[in-house]
């Protein structure tokens, strides 16, 4: 059963962790990218959006330059002590993040913008600091588009195989995430182990999909003031 | 000066220029009127620090922008009043109410209780805002912004959303809010109408310009006032109730004239807002015996002008400088009266109405 429960809980924990980094990293882009005049701004959209329609296995190759020992990784690495990001389960958190940022940022993106200026105008008139204009209006108008962000971002990190068998390679107990371990037990004909997994995959997918429509229906429903 | 409001803008924004310097007292309501696209929006948004233009805006003797600094809008003392009551969907009527009366720092005078009565709101306290009226909205929002205790009111346009319904609806309460609360408001409109009714102050902007600016009944008189050619000019008057006769007519003292006018639940001594209307008021040489109309009073013709090539426009004043008001007609009974600049004419005023207890 170990053999089983590992990637299961290595999967959760990536997807969790990612998922929290996403919100952190995601948010604030998201609001940058909805209210800046700047012309540049959608090329900074288009960047962010690339891993849509890259194949995982050449944003996994790029990757593993830039966490090896030659890139970004083994500079950052010099300073944590280890040779490379690259193969380790820090690596792949960061790859998720890169991977799965524009499925938060896009949702969020869209909320802000469909909250508009207007409610944060109004929250100003009535002495709200910007901080708390975001906290007390926007973060509540923007739920559902927050939500779905987060949802988005922990499924799709669930579902990465490519770009995590570019960078993390198959250790068991550090990168070897569900996807992975479903495709090593095809490979040796453990049938049954792959049935367990794909079926709870399955259902978890129909699950995440589900609540998805179900925020974007309570979202559309909120009756404009 | 302390008692002022003092505007000055000179910059653009987008493609707009905008180029004002005027001045508003710190009591009663100023209107700022002109046609869409005069920039009247502007100006509101950038007394309340949503738009930077260059230029100077003091408050009551406080600076809130000028070369140096400029607050930002969560730390102006204002209220705003959007066109579209623009409540927090998120929070029901009583939260909305608080949001800025939690965030203020000033001093509470202006108490919940007291907001609620004044706007009627008592029913709707528990209600989310998708469950409301836009007059009942509308009320709500001017309630939220009266709580966060500003110094100025800053009102775009509060009505011009509001069906005909919703505004009669509404508009008592603003009169209620001008006699009982003393915070000067800036109010933004293109309708004349709410100028007549509820403006004590009036700027008028065309094209990111002052035309004119000063007080209602002054600027609506001046000679050269750019409302006299509107087709729907009106002259606002400010008279005393005399006394009601006994068939229920109310005698209205303005200096030394007296109109009459078909009111009810008017008391003698009441301050009154009367409106004259220039297509209301023909000209004569003599008081007519056999007529039906009941204002009949001496004026002297204080200007003639052309309107297009069939109309003119006369500014008539009443005995003793009490007031001006103006006639529109024809050119031909112009020159078949033989009317000139300086003569004493009877204007006989078809119908006066009352806009406003004040």
């Amino acid at each position: 059963m170990g053999e089983l429960w590992s990637p299961i809980r290595l999967t959760l924990e990536l997807a969790s962790i990612t998922t929290v980094l996403l919100m952190i990293v995601g948010t604030p882009i998201a609001w940058w990218l909805a209210w800046s005049s700047w012309r540049g701004k959608e090329l900074v959209a288009t960047i962010i959006a690339l891993p849509l329609v890259l194949p995982p296995t050449v944003l996994g190759f790029y990757l593993l330059i830039a966490l090896g020992p030659n890139g970004l990784g083994g500079w950052f690495g010099d300073l944590a002590g280890v040779r490379t990001f690259a193969f380790t389960f820090e690596g792949l958190v960061f790859g998720s993040v890169i991977y799965s940022l524009p499925f938060a940022v896009q949702p969020i993106r869209n909320s802000f913008e469909a909250m508009g200026k207007r409610p944060l105008e109004v929250a100003a008139t009535l002495r709200a600091s910007p901080w708390d204009r975001f906290i007390s209006v926007a973060v509540p108008l923007a739920l559902p588009g927050l939500l779905t962000g987060a949802v988005l971002g922990f499924a799709h990190t669930v579902g990465e195989f490519g770009v995590i068998l570019m960078i993390g390679g198959n250790i068991p107990g550090e990168t070897k995430v569900l996807s992975i371990a479903i495709y090593d037990f095809v490979e040796t004909l453990r049938w049954r182990e792959a049935h367990i997994l794909s079926a709870g995959m399955l259902a978890f997918s129909f699950a995440v999909i589900l609540s998805v429509s179900l925020l974007a229906r309570r979202a559309r429903n909120r009756v404009p003031a | 000066m302390s008692d002022q409001i003092s505007i000055r803008l000179e910059g653009r924004l987008g493609t707009f220029e905008i180029d004002v310097d005027f001045f508003a007292p710190m009591h009663g309501i100023t209107a700022l009127f002109g046609p869409s696209g005069c920039g009247k929006t502007t100006i509101l948004r950038s007394v309340a620090g949503l738009n930077r233009i260059p230029g100077e805006i003091r408050v009551g003797g406080d600076i809130w922008q000028n070369e140096r600094l400029s607050l930002p809008t969560h730390k102006r003392p204002i209220g705003y009043v959007f066109q579209e009551a623009s409540l927090f969907p998120h929070l029901s009527v009583r939260q909305n109410l608080t949001y800025g009366a939690l965030r203020t720092k000033a001093e509470h005078a202006i108490r919940f209780e007291e907001v609620v009565e004044l706007l009627g709101l008592a029913h709707l306290i528990d209600r989310w805002p998708s469950h409301l009226s836009g007059g009942e909205r509308q009320r709500v929002s001017i309630g939220r912004a009266l709580l966060s205790q500003p110094r100025l009111l800053l009102m775009d346009e509060p009505l011009s959303a509001l069906d005909r319904m919703a505004k009669d609806e509404i508009l008592p309460y603003f009169e209620a809010l001008h006699s009982s609360l003393k915070i000067p408001i800036l109010f933004v409109t293109h309708d004349i109408s709410e100028v007549e009714r509820l403006a004590d102050h009036l700027v008028l902007l065309k094209s990111g310009r002052v035309q004119m600016s000063g007080r209602l009944s002054d600027v609506l008189a001046a000679p050269d006032s750019p409302l006299a050619t509107r087709s729907d000019f009106a002259a606002v008057l400010p008279g005393r109730i005399e006394g009601i006769d006994p068939d229920g007519i109310a005698v209205v003292k303005i200096g030394t004239t007296e109109i009459y006018l078909l009111a009810d639940s008017l008391s003698p001594g009441e301050p009154v807002r009367v409106r004259i209307a220039a297509g209301d008021v023909s000209i004569a040489r003599q008081r007519a015996q056999d007529s039906s109309i009941l204002n009949a009073v001496p004026v002297r013709i204080l200007g003639i002008e052309a309107i297009g090539v069939s109309e003119t426009g006369l500014l008539l004043g009443l005995p003793d400088g009490a007031g001006q008001f103006r006639a529109r007609i024809s050119r031909r009974s112009t020159i078949r009266l033989n009317l000139q600049e300086g003569e004493e004419v009877i204007a006989q005023i078809k119908s006066v109405s009352l806009l406003a207890n004040r």
